[in-house]
């Protein structure tokens, strides 16, 4: 019976993979679309109004349904991935600004920018079932794979705060530098990085002491200092790199995930701000805020591709999970 | 049938417009509808018997505001409300994020706001605040009401920051170790538009100084910026026609303005005494930059970049009003404090004062880069935006003016060239 149920589910993917392959989902924060990009052909295939001021954007577990904040409508949209029509709307409180699934796609944890909250939405009931005092200007959501532990950076209050996911209570809060971005847990869960957008370095901390165990920065010849903001954070799930969006330094830092010591610079588009991988790991996209294109970098060579124009803008990006 | 098409057309067109439109101003009524939903909010909150995290309170630091009423100078422009409460919200917003922070890392935090009335002498009214053993004091004064201040025995032991003083005599020979100066100087100000200007190639000025003592010393700080960059002041006057500008610009300003050569008519005007009747009314087509049209400034209403957003919106939904660079020079402060606090635990006054001028100390203030202090004279290091009335059109510094330390520090009187001496 277990074996029966496997084989389906093992189908229903694979048919599912041919409709939905290697697609790319970008928000355009001030044109208020959203860019689907082919990754094989390196193409935008499809550009589709959504809401206002679209920012965060994640995909469900099983790749059917795109999750968009519209910080503007103050509200989440729910869209099918295949035609990113709008199946419905999810309260999210006032200026959602990034959001995380829980691991068996539940639960959605919310940071309202403009609230100082952590909102907790019931992904079957569609309703708000708690939020969370933080500080102010919550944006970064990191979660452990087993979805215990969730990680919510303040950019004005600089801490990222530790909650348990069972109780929805904050458990410790961690001092980081200035105007913290992203925070994200590394495939094993033993560190947690954030991003310090203006303090210009990044955080490693260890989840069980709460310990800032290292502290990362940069240094890139011709750049000057200031303008070394670092906001996406990505670890390659094999353990051996971490890329780290540097934002209006243009550049993309390949730090090494064991020893944090700096590999490369990858040079990509203008104000680069958030990133992800495709699901064999072997491509990561970024966004590039003021170029207003797309960069596509070969993980295994450390080498920029090719970059694709979009929106105005481009902030979030997701890519299908098959 | 015609009139029924019309109101077709403007009806799509407003649907088109309430749909479209990019910016985040928000109207006073929907202000009004976020405030209530924020206290429903709390509400069910409450309803759900939940607590917010509060560590145990181990610091307690008090920060005061004082301003001072004013006669009000006549203005041209009817079309901006006189405020008198500039900074109180600034400080009001920064408290509550420092007691948010505070939450998390046992510090709490309390604001008291006074005023000093036209006929209360305000050193006295000062110094009772001081020996009821208040420590910080956010000030919206002037230059000669803080060069009073200084003279107050035991001033010294306690933290001033002054929020509307441009003057860079304070900032220079009248400079203290305790006196912190968020509002950029008049010099920042004239290097940041002089570099702009320079990049744009309007290298030929026509400069028009107004009556008051501290158009005179923006004027100064011009000239000086106009020198360090190459530029040449073709033709300079004094503006003293008293007459109400309302009607005659017309016919004034066209014979004002009438001479050389010049590219861009830089005028210093502070009051806003005639400057906004310059534009459309030269002799020749030409842009008016300095204290009208292109205006150099901390904080703009047209400002959204960096989050600046968030505190705009923020900001209008506490006061129901635009933030002033005071309200924001009165945020910067509280928050300097607050951040200061929060990393070094403690609110002694010498510890406070030593970090806040040291390399460690850095703020996140919505100007994309972190602000910190001069530790020669005080002074807010801070980019600065040159703003039209309804438009951001650049931030300086401009690109391609270097710095050893910072390029913020290519706006100002650097190091080398202060006269101040703690």
């Amino acid at each position: 019976m277990k074996l029966l149920f496997l084989i389906v589910a093992f189908f229903s993917i694979l048919s599912f993979s041919n409709v939905n392959a290697n697609l790319a989902y970008i928000t355009n924060e001030k044109d208020n679309t959203v860019s689907v990009i082919d990754i094989k052909k390196k193409k935008v295939i499809k550009t589709v109004k959504v809401g206002q001021r679209p920012r965060g954007i994640i995909m469900s577990k099983d790749g059917k349904l795109v999750l968009i904040c519209a910080s503007d409508d103050d509200r989440v949209e729910v869209r099918e991935a295949e035609t990113l029509k709008l199946k419905y709307h999810l309260p999210s409180g006032p200026d959602p600004e990034l959001f995380i699934l829980s691991p068996d796609d539940s639960t959605l944890y919310i940071a309202n920018e403009d609230d100082a909250m952590v909102t907790v939405v019931d992904m079957n009931d569609k309703m708000i079932i708690d939020d969370i005092p933080v500080g102010v200007e919550p944006e970064g959501m990191g979660l452990t794979n087993n979805g215990k532990v969730l990680v919510n950076t303040s950019e004005t209050t600089n801490m990222a705060h530790f909650i348990d996911t069972n109780t929805l209570e904050i458990i410790e809060n961690v001092l980081v530098d200035a105007r913290p971005r992203v925070a994200m847990f590394t495939p094993d869960d033993k560190e947690v990085w954030v991003s310090a957008e203006i303090g210009g370095t990044v955080k490693v901390i260890n989840p069980s002491s709460k310990e800032v165990t290292h502290t990362i920065g940069f240094e890139i010849p011709g750049v000057n200092e200031e303008s070394i903001q670092p906001v996406g954070v990505r670890h390659s799930k094999d353990g051996k790199y971490t890329f780290i969006a540097l934002g209006p330094a243009n550049r993309i830092a390949v730090v090494d995930q064991q020893t944090k010591e700096l590999v490369k610079y990858l040079l990509v588009g203008q104000r680069v701000w958030q990133l992800a991988f495709t699901p064999d790991q072997k491509t990561l996209l970024s966004t590039n805020g003021v170029s207003n294109d797309v960069s596509f970098i070969n993980v295994d060579k450390l080498k920029v591709e090719k970059s694709v124009k979009v929106g105005r803008f481009p902030w979030g990006v997701v890519i299908s999970p098959n | 049938m015609s009139a029924k098409f019309f109101l077709f057309i403007t009806f799509t067109i407003t649907l088109f417009f309430t749909f479209f439109s990019e910016t985040r101003e928000l109207s006073i009524k929907q202000l009004e509808e976020r405030k209530k939903a924020d206290i429903e909010r709390k509400k069910e909150r409450e309803k759900r018997g939940k607590k917010s995290f509060q560590k145990e309170i181990t610091i307690k630091s008090e920060i005061v505001f004082i301003s001072k009423e004013r006669e009000l100078p006549p203005v041209l422009s009817n079309l901006d409300p006189i405020l008198d409460d500039e900074g109180f919200y600034g400080v009001k917003l920064a408290i509550e994020d420092n007691l948010t922070t505070g939450r998390f890392v046992g510090h709490d935090y309390k604001a008291e706001f006074h005023r000093i009335l036209i006929d209360e002498d305000l050193d006295s009214e000062f110094e009772k605040l001081m020996k009821q053993g208040k420590k910080f004091f956010v000030v919206d004064f002037n230059e000669d009401e803080l060069l009073s201040l200084m003279k107050i025995p035991g001033i010294e032991d306690v933290l001033i920051f002054n929020v509307r003083a441009k003057n860079d005599s304070l900032r220079n020979e009248n400079c203290k170790k305790n006196f912190f100066h968020i509002p950029p100087s008049y010099s920042i100000l004239s290097d940041a538009l002089t570099q702009y200007l320079v990049k744009k190639k309007w290298k030929k000025w026509f400069l028009v100084t107004g009556p008051d003592k501290n158009d005179k010393l923006y004027s100064d700080a011009l000239k000086k910026s106009a020198k360090k960059f190459n530029v040449k002041i073709k033709e300079e006057k004094i503006w003293d026609f008293s007459s109400d500008l309302r009607r005659t610009a017309g016919k004034e300003v066209p014979i004002f303005t009438k001479g050389s050569k010049y590219d861009v008519l830089v005028v210093a005007d502070e009051e806003g005494e005639f400057g906004e009747y310059l534009a459309y009314r030269t002799w020749d087509p030409r842009p008016i930059a300095g204290t009208q049209g292109l205006k150099p400034s901390s904080w703009h209403r047209t400002h959204e970049q960096w989050g600046a957003t968030q505190m705009q919106n923020r900001f209008r939904r506490e006061s129901g009003r635009w933030m002033t660079e005071v309200d924001y020079h009165a945020w910067t402060a509280v928050r300097a404090l607050g951040e200061t606090i929060t990393r070094t635990q403690s609110n002694d006054v010498n510890e406070v004062q030593k970090y806040l001028l040291g390399e460690k100390f850095g703020l996140g203030a919505y100007k994309g880069v972190k602000v910190s202090f001069r530790s020669w004279n005080g002074q807010l290091r801070q980019p600065i935006l040159l703003a039209a009335p309804r438009s951001m059109v650049s931030v300086s510094p401009q690109e391609g003016y270097i710095h050893p330390v910072s390029e913020l520090d290519t706006m100002g009187e650097d190091e080398p060239e202060s006269t101040c001496k703690f």
